[in-house]
């Protein structure tokens, strides 16, 4: 049977992990290279690495990382952040990435999914959407939350699917940082737009949070937070247990 | 030495790096002399059948590839590598593969029902029946293994080492002599994965 995956996902500004992590028995807690090994070591389905540095020389030194990471694990990677082209799509896959994550590159460039996904095929391109309730209609907000593009979020993702993208990230502004749980409203009209796998981000506080989500939606394919792991508030291994405790099949 | 067959596909990097990681002589080569010299061949692959197919024939390696095989050189398909070791493919239009394996490749929306989604992504349990396979050796029946595929190995019961549940059975594993193939990524499958590569490592001539 089919496993549900938990990704841990680590902001990387300048080759530094930020956000702040803390963990024992790490001798570099802002390592990109041992944070993943660490998440790869400890149970972790896949790994998210979103670079979100601005500048060019950053983004050199991300892709240095990244083929770092790259050989020392051996799970899945994600790469997202400044993906606004096939040649940013070129540069992560050289690397080591498996699959890359759009955003604002596509609401920039919705060509973007299409030909990227023509060219590495629809298992590599996953389109995230940060999604928000304005006026009780889900809209798409892009540049990290802070720009309302006015579309709806629904219509977009379908665009998305339709256009190539394998796989979604919905992450709900509402429920991020808030810690009370995933979205499950806005997760449930994904699922039921979408014939691929969705990816619930925004909200986790706890391990109940993540059993809510697989029990509450079952399309539901994976759980994806940076900070309740980062902070040990949740073991990514205590979890799978928990999952494992309550029914809801996970590697382990 | 281990040879990694280049043939313009995808990246090999991870693929290098896992057997890197467990201690193997590996090598990334399209060099036929270098391929002929190696103990062990891995062909790997992703993307489209057609493609592939055409870029290990264009590369000369095909031939290079399926004589190999049958001097008993142990061959290790991974995925779209896998696939190519069947007699043919029904991925858009009909395509000729290495004839290594009986059986050929189809869509999985043939077998499986309608809710479940194409592709087959994410981690799933490998199911080894009642002879386990040596490729599996270090693996616990049930172990999880990471998926990314469409089309599957149909038509081949009689070589299949390992099955996974997706709403029907798939075929996630063959062997026929010293030919394997394994449609799941061993590089991306963590500790599992690496265990199939050192097993395949161990593997003799036959």
């Amino acid at each position: 049977m089919i496993t549900k995956r938990i990704i841990p996902c680590l902001d990387v500004k300048n080759g530094r992990v930020v956000k702040g992590v803390n963990f024992q028995g790490l001798s570099d807690v802002s390592s990109p290279v041992e944070l993943g090994k660490y998440y790869s070591d400890n149970g972790a389905d896949e790994l998210v690495f979103y670079d979100i540095t601005a500048s060019a020389e950053g983004r050199a030194l991300f892709t240095d990382i990244l083929r770092e990471v790259a050989r020392t694990i051996f799970i899945p990677l994600t790469v997202g952040g400044g993906i606004n082209t096939l040649d940013d799509f070129d540069r992560v896959l050289k690397c080591g990435a498996d699959k890359v994550s759009v955003n604002s590159g596509a609401i920039k460039n919705p060509d973007l999914i299409y030909e990227a996904a023509k060219k590495y095929g629809n298992q590599c391109v996953v389109l995230s959407a940060d999604v928000k309730r304005v006026d009780g209609v889900f809209r798409v907000f892009a540049k990290g939350g802070r720009e309302n593009t006015g579309m709806e979020a629904i219509e977009w993702i379908k665009r998305g699917v339709d256009n190539g993208a394998g796989e979604i990230v919905v992450n709900s502004i509402d429920t991020d940082g808030v810690k009370k749980g995933f979205d499950l409203e806005m997760l449930d009209k994904v699922c039921s737009a979408v014939s691929v796998p969705v990816i619930a981000s925004g909200g986790a506080g706890k391990a109940e949070d993540f059993i809510e989500l697989f029990q509450t939606l079952p399309k539901v394919d994976a759980g994806l937070a940076a900070s309740i792991f980062h902070f040990s508030e949740v073991k990514i291994s205590d979890l799978k247990q928990i999952l494992d405790q309550s029914g809801i099949p996970v590697r382990i | 030495m281990i040879a990694i067959v280049d043939y313009g596909v995808g990246n090999l990097f991870s693929l290098e790096s896992s057997f890197k990681s467990i201690g193997a002589d590996v090598v990334v080569t399209s060099d036929p002399n270098v391929i002929k010299s190696a103990e062990k061949i891995v062909l790997p692959g992703v993307g489209a059948f057609a493609d592939a197919a055409k870029k290990l024939k264009d590369s000369g390696l095909k031939e290079l590839v399926v004589s190999e095989a049958k001097s008993g050189k142990p061959l290790l398909g991974i995925c779209l590598g896998m696939q190519l070791l069947f007699d043919k493919s029904l991925e858009y239009g009909e395509h000729e593969g290495l004839g290594l394996i009986p059986g050929e490749v189809r869509p999985i929306e043939e077998v499986i029902p309608k809710e479940y989604k194409v592709p087959h992504i994410g981690w799933n349990q490998l199911e080894f029946g009642r002879n386990k396979n040596p490729l599996f050796k270090y693996l616990r029946e049930g172990e999880c293994v990471y998926f990314v595929h469409s089309y599957y190995g149909a038509n081949c019961s009689e070589s299949v080492i390992a099955l996974t549940e997706y709403g029907a059975s798939l075929t996630a594993a063959v062997a026929k002599d010293n030919v394997f193939g394994c449609q799941f990524h061993p590089e991306k499958s963590g500790k599992a994965g690496l265990n199939i590569l050192r097993a395949f490592c161990e593997m003799g001539v036959r």
